[in-house]
């Protein structure tokens, strides 16, 4: 790719001899000519692939689109309505927060646990980091495949509870299990993730700190909420974010252990939203429910920036 | 499987005791072998959910579809067959959706490092009139997932005729949201460099590209192998994007393939499965292995940094 501050020195000994006015192309602006250049790539690709689309889905979102007929007709706030008096929508929200919460508790409190364990250096403690990250980097669709295959009626999980004289659910085909099922799947691929950035954040703490409190006499108990926890607050809003915005785009997972089910108990927004439009090809109610999508994320995003201001004990 | 790691650098042998305040005697003391039975006992057992699937996706792949639901279940295959790696192969057109997979994590892979450190390069070392809202918005392929866009992003590529072809995960994944966290990365590195490095080497005549990619980009190794990972690991496991732009086995990826595989009556084929599994599982994790150091310490970066 050319860039415009090769041509350097040609236009400038181009200026008449003792002129009063400064070239057009200054340096200034030769280096803010690079700067678009640089960054054109990316630019263009936010706006025509996040941007544009963007806007569409609220245009769509005002349409009834048959996508086998060929309509595409103006119906105002018929969408709307339609989202508001859908009898799935109440079952579909509940699934996502259910989902969300159970995964970012477990998870978070499954990372800081492992880190916490793991943060000393003792023989071994290396090969167990290893072992709790290789999920991370393991596909998750394979992940997902072997867990539904484990989690069976007559699967591993069963076989091995029946040996100690068990008699396991169907976990995947029951009401009650098949959400925690799907959260336990997902906590065990990606807990590593966090446990690394809680590691990080705990060897940041002091060390004399926490041997100064316990001089004084405060208790491990004291020492960890009263010292490491607030130290470590930043982190903790971090993975939180990450982790609920991840928890709301989980898909793979729904469609490929239960599909939604049984009946609609796990299915979450983005399940519900890829199935009306792509299945029932409803592009204009699925638009809509990406619109819903969207606001939810915009508010835990705005929420989360007013919390940092109060919650996390300091911030660099 | 071998998952051990190269051994801890310094020996178990702590450097000092802490002193334990009086007044807690049920504790155990810190030297006390009963704390690293209870520490190695506590970490073996956590360790089970992690390692097991694994273990039983690369046995179960290995064993005859007779042995497959055997009760009591076998940990170990009693009549090893490598029959099912030929079905998977067989059955779909699996190397040429391997071969799919593979192409496009590498090419999204290196566009994303490219686009993401120019544009970081650019957002943190260059001064241009509109940076900060230019900047911002960039970030919002941050704040919106790409499930939100997926409708009118789909009609788009419909509208221009690219459905069941590879350029929509191509062109969206290298240049739209998932590259964005690479570009904030990217331009978090580039803020910690020293600004006497490119004063120098402008002195020496040196463009801005030419600072770019023979001053700042050499020196960025360890932020760009941390965008690589993730970008690769992102790549490698989209799922909802190719079962929404790909229609015939040839062009799908590993993900869409490895849920395609059923008899003539639409039932699942398990030991099939565990053998696509294990072929797209394993080459990643053995690398990662190998280089956990580089994974781990890369993707903390990102988020520490975030």
């Amino acid at each position: 790719m050319a860039l415009p501050s090769s041509v350097s020195s040609g236009r400038a000994s181009a200026r008449p001899e003792g002129a009063p006015r400064k070239p057009w192309l200054t340096y200034a602006r030769r280096d803010a000519l690079a700067g678009y250049v640089f960054i054109a790539p990316q630019l263009i690709g936010i706006v025509l692939f996040v941007l544009v689309p963007l806007g569409l889905i609220f245009y769509y979102a005002f349409h009834e689109w048959n996508v086998l007929a060929g309509t595409f007709t103006f119906v105002g706030l018929e969408n709307v309505d339609r989202l508001f008096s859908d009898p799935q929508l109440a079952p579909v929200l509940t699934a996502t927060g259910v989902f969300s919460i159970g995964l970012v508790i477990f998870n978070l409190s499954l990372a800081l646990l492992l880190a916490v364990l793991l943060n000393r250096r003792w023989r071994g403690v290396t090969a167990f980091r290893t072992i709790f990250f290789s999920p991370v980097v393991v596909s998750l669709v394979a992940w997902t495949i072997v867990w539904g295959f484990l989690l069976q009626d007559n699967g591993g999980i069963n076989g091995l509870l029946a040996v100690v004289g068990i008699d396991g659910p169907n976990w995947l085909r029951e009401g009650g299990t098949a959400m925690a099922s799907v959260i336990v799947v997902q906590v065990f691929k990606n807990v590593g993730l966090n446990m690394v950035l809680f590691l990080a954040a705990l060897q940041g703490v002091p060390r004399e700190l926490q041997e100064a409190a316990r001089v004084d006499g405060a208790s491990d108990r004291t020492v960890f909420t009263r010292i490491v926890l607030p130290l470590i607050s930043p982190t903790i809003l971090l993975t939180l974010v990450i982790t609920i915005v991840g928890s709301l785009q989980v898909y793979a997972q729904i469609a490929v252990l239960t599909q939604g089910g049984p009946g609609i108990s796990t299915t979450v927004l983005v399940y519900y939203l890829v199935q009306q439009a792509f299945e029932f090809h409803q592009f204009g109610y699925g638009s809509t429910l990406a619109i819903l999508l969207f606001l939810i994320v915009l508010v835990l995003t705005v929420a989360q920036w007013q919390l940092r201001k109060r919650w996390v004990f300091y911030e660099n | 499987m071998r998952t051990d790691a190269p051994p801890a650098p310094a020996p178990a042998a702590a450097p000092a005791p802490p002193v334990v305040p009086a007044g807690r005697p049920r504790r155990p003391a810190p030297g006390s072998p009963w704390r690293k039975v209870f520490f190695y006992g506590a970490l073996s057992i956590l360790a089970i959910p992690f390692v097991f699937p694994t273990w039983w996706m690369i046995t179960s792949s290995l064993k005859p579809v007779s042995e497959i639901f055997a009760f009591p279940p076998s940990l170990w295959p009693t009549d090893p067959t490598l029959d099912a790696y030929v079905d998977a192969f067989t059955m779909q057109p699996f190397a040429q959706q391997y071969f799919n997979s593979l192409y496009i994590a590498v090419f999204v892979t290196v566009g994303t490092m490219l686009i993401s450190a120019m544009a970081g390069y650019a957002f943190a070392r260059i001064r241009f009139p509109g940076q900060n809202v230019l900047f911002l918005v960039v970030l919002t392929g941050l704040l919106i997932p790409s499930e939100v866009t997926i409708v009118p992003l789909f009609q788009m590529f419909n509208t221009l005729g690219l459905v069941n072809t590879h350029w929509p995960i191509l062109l969206v994944t290298t240049f739209g949201a998932p590259s964005v966290l690479a570009t904030f990365i990217m331009r978090q590195f580039f803020l910690t460099l020293p600004v006497e490095l490119e004063e120098a080497a402008r002195l020496d005549g040196l463009g801005r590209w030419a600072i770019w990619w023979r001053i700042a980009l050499p020196l960025s190794r360890t932020a760009l192998a941390a965008v690589a990972i993730f970008t690769f690991l992102h790549v490698w496991n989209l799922y909802l994007e190719p079962t929404v732009y790909l229609l015939s086995p040839e062009l799908f990826t590993l993900p869409q393939a490895l849920t395609r595989y059923a008899d003539a009556y639409g039932g699942e084929m398990w030991n099939v499965q565990m053998a696509a599994s294990t072929m797209t599982a394993l080459p990643v994790l053995i690398v990662f292995v190998f280089a956990q150091k580089q994974f781990v310490e890369g993707l903390a970066q990102t988020g520490l940094k975030g």
